[in-house]
């Protein structure tokens, strides 16, 4: 067989894999004479089957919100028209939520799709770098300073994200951890989540709109005062201390950048 | 690593009472993918159960087979991971599992043929060059076979180690389960290897089937206890190669940490008797 004719094989081998319509690859034997195309069966199962064991295993109230079985058939549309790229499995499923928002099937489950977006941050504050939080006192020097606190940059952990959702998405992701009952969820009602990683621990805190727009500036590399301005935009009274004491208590502020000057 | 060490794959599911009791094991094992991340729990945990155990790591996505190209950033990030724990042993498989960018978690069959085997040699020499250091590579578990192979497994793979240096990751349990899938003796299969080669050996249980004609087909689905027909080949190959690093792998229905524990002892046990049987082969 030359090199073309194996690089052939090997096609329609993967082929054949993701899509049940295709034939068995021909080329394959068993010792026995018995049609391949059964033991052949054992890598398309095993493939999908692994694939759709991992995305369980990074959207677990996910599955929990639509069953099991509703689930495997979703997860294995996904992973056959979005399979992994790269043997690193902890990054597969980066667009599953996408991919559910446009899964029809999975229309009568609004909040579906936000609640997917939520376990994705988890799965990515779990792996985040590792950084060391500020202590009390260093924060401490820089508030206790008020000349050029408004242009100063508190940083935050690589592991912090926030989600603001039109569902409840921290009440419902709750509800699935033991934590109060689902029926007493409305699940309608707008929610922020802040999503960050604390002592190996991973955690769902719900959090005003303010603070979330408040983070999502920090993250952005804002100034203390612009991060302040664009949460106060939301007319809501804003809560920069009750925010800044969130973010200390769960060690989310990893440096505190003083303004910056230009040289003179 | 001591010829007569026994070890377990390290589950997350086991990693808290491993650090809190010190289980009496000689070594882990971990698949090198589950740490390519940029921090948390894992590496870190990893790196305190280093300090206590020495380490085996397990690639399961370099796709050594494959007609295309190694992937350079997964070489890097291995080079990396091994700069990083530097573990004692690192093993990798003569399967593929990428082809055209995409990976498909599993590890897939090659012919055996005189050009896959040129191809599986450069690549298994640009692995060793770029990682700096003998790689094992481990026999697979095989559920078809390929019109255009010319020769053997265990020619394959006597050829394999002659030609790059590598050294041999002997799965007993995929030995059985692709003797017993293609009608072969395991046995014979196993005597029929380059043994001095053998650097580790893997232990698992596999699943039972049936092909199209009734026959057993088994499936390596690492989800049950070893199975005494793979104990038994076990302590066959012991008598022909000495005592060498035994590992339990459990990747699916992972029970509690003292049943991987009991095996892994079962195995050290084994061990012990083959070091008996031929002391030379320890020191």
């Amino acid at each position: 067989m030359n090199a073309t004719a194996r690089a052939q094989t090997q096609q329609a081998f993967a082929r054949a894999l993701l899509d049940p319509t295709q034939p068995c690859p021909t080329g394959l034997r068993a010792w026995n004479g018995s049609d391949p195309s059964r033991r052949f069966a054992v890598y398309r199962n095993n493939v999908v089957t692994s694939l759709v064991d991992a995305l369980a295993e990074s959207f677990p109230v996910v599955r929990e919100l639509v069953g099991s079985g509703f689930f495997a058939a979703m997860a294995r549309v996904y992973a056959t028209r979005h399979p992994p790229t790269d043997p690193v499995l902890a990054r597969y499923g980066g667009d599953f939520p996408e991919f559910i928002e446009q899964f029809e099937p999975a229309q009568r489950v609004p909040y579906l799709t936000d609640v997917a977006r939520l376990e994705r941050l988890r799965v990515l504050a779990f792996h985040a770098a590792d950084a060391p939080a500020l202590s009390a006192a260093q924060i401490g020097r820089h508030l206790s300073a008020p000349q050029g606190l408004g242009a100063s940059m508190p940083s935050l952990h690589p592991s912090v994200a926030v989600l603001a959702s039109a569902y409840a998405v921290v009440s419902l992701w709750g509800a699935h951890q033991g934590a109060g009952g689902l029926s007493r969820v409305d699940a309608m009602h707008p929610e922020c989540a802040l999503v960050l990683r604390q002592d190996d621990e991973v955690l769902v805190i719900g959090i005003a709109p303010e603070t979330a727009a408040f983070v999502r500036q920090l993250q952005g590399g804002a100034t203390l005062a612009e991060a302040v301005s664009a949460a106060a935009a939301f007319g809501g009274g804003f809560d920069l201390s009750g925010s800044l004491a969130l973010l200390i208590r769960h060690g989310a502020i990893v440096a505190w950048h003083a303004a910056w000057r230009p040289e003179p | 690593m001591r010829p007569t060490a026994a070890g377990i794959g390290l589950k997350a599911q086991h990693v808290r009472e491993v650090l809190d009791t010190r289980v009496e094991l000689a070594f882990f094992e971990v698949h090198a993918e589950n740490y390519m991340v940029p921090g948390g729990p894992f590496p870190a945990h990893l790196a305190r159960i280093r300090e206590r155990y020495a380490l085996s790591l397990h690639g399961v996505g370099l796709s050594i087979g494959a007609e295309g190209p190694l992937d350079r950033r997964h070489l890097d990030r291995l080079a990396d991971l091994i700069g990083h724990f530097e573990p004692e042993l690192f093993s990798e498989h003569l399967a593929w599992s990428s082809h055209a960018g995409v990976y498909y978690n599993d590890l897939l069959p090659i012919p055996y043929d005189q050009a896959t085997l040129r191809r599986v040699c450069v690549h298994v020499d640009q692995v060793q060059q770029h990682l700096r250091r003998r790689i094992l590579l481990e026999n697979p578990s095989t559920y078809v076979e390929f019109d255009a192979s010319t020769i053997d497994e265990a020619q394959f793979l006597g050829e394999v180690v002659r030609r790059t240096g590598c050294g041999l990751l002997l799965d007993v349990n995929n030995a059985y389960v692709s003797a017993v899938n293609h009608g072969r003796d395991a046995a014979a299969f196993i005597a029929s290897l380059p043994l001095q080669a053998v650097g580790e050996i893997h232990l698992a249980g596999f699943a039972e089937d049936r092909d199209a004609a009734g026959d057993r087909l088994l499936i390596d689905a690492h989800g049950t206890p070893v199975d005494a027909a793979v104990w038994a080949l076990y302590e066959h190959t012991l008598r022909l190669v000495g005592p060498t690093p035994t590992l339990i792998e459990r990747d699916a229905d992972v029970p509690p940490l003292a049943v991987l524990c009991a095996e892994a002892h079962r195995a050290a046990r084994a061990l012990a008797a083959a070091a008996a049987a031929n002391p030379e082969a320890v020191s």
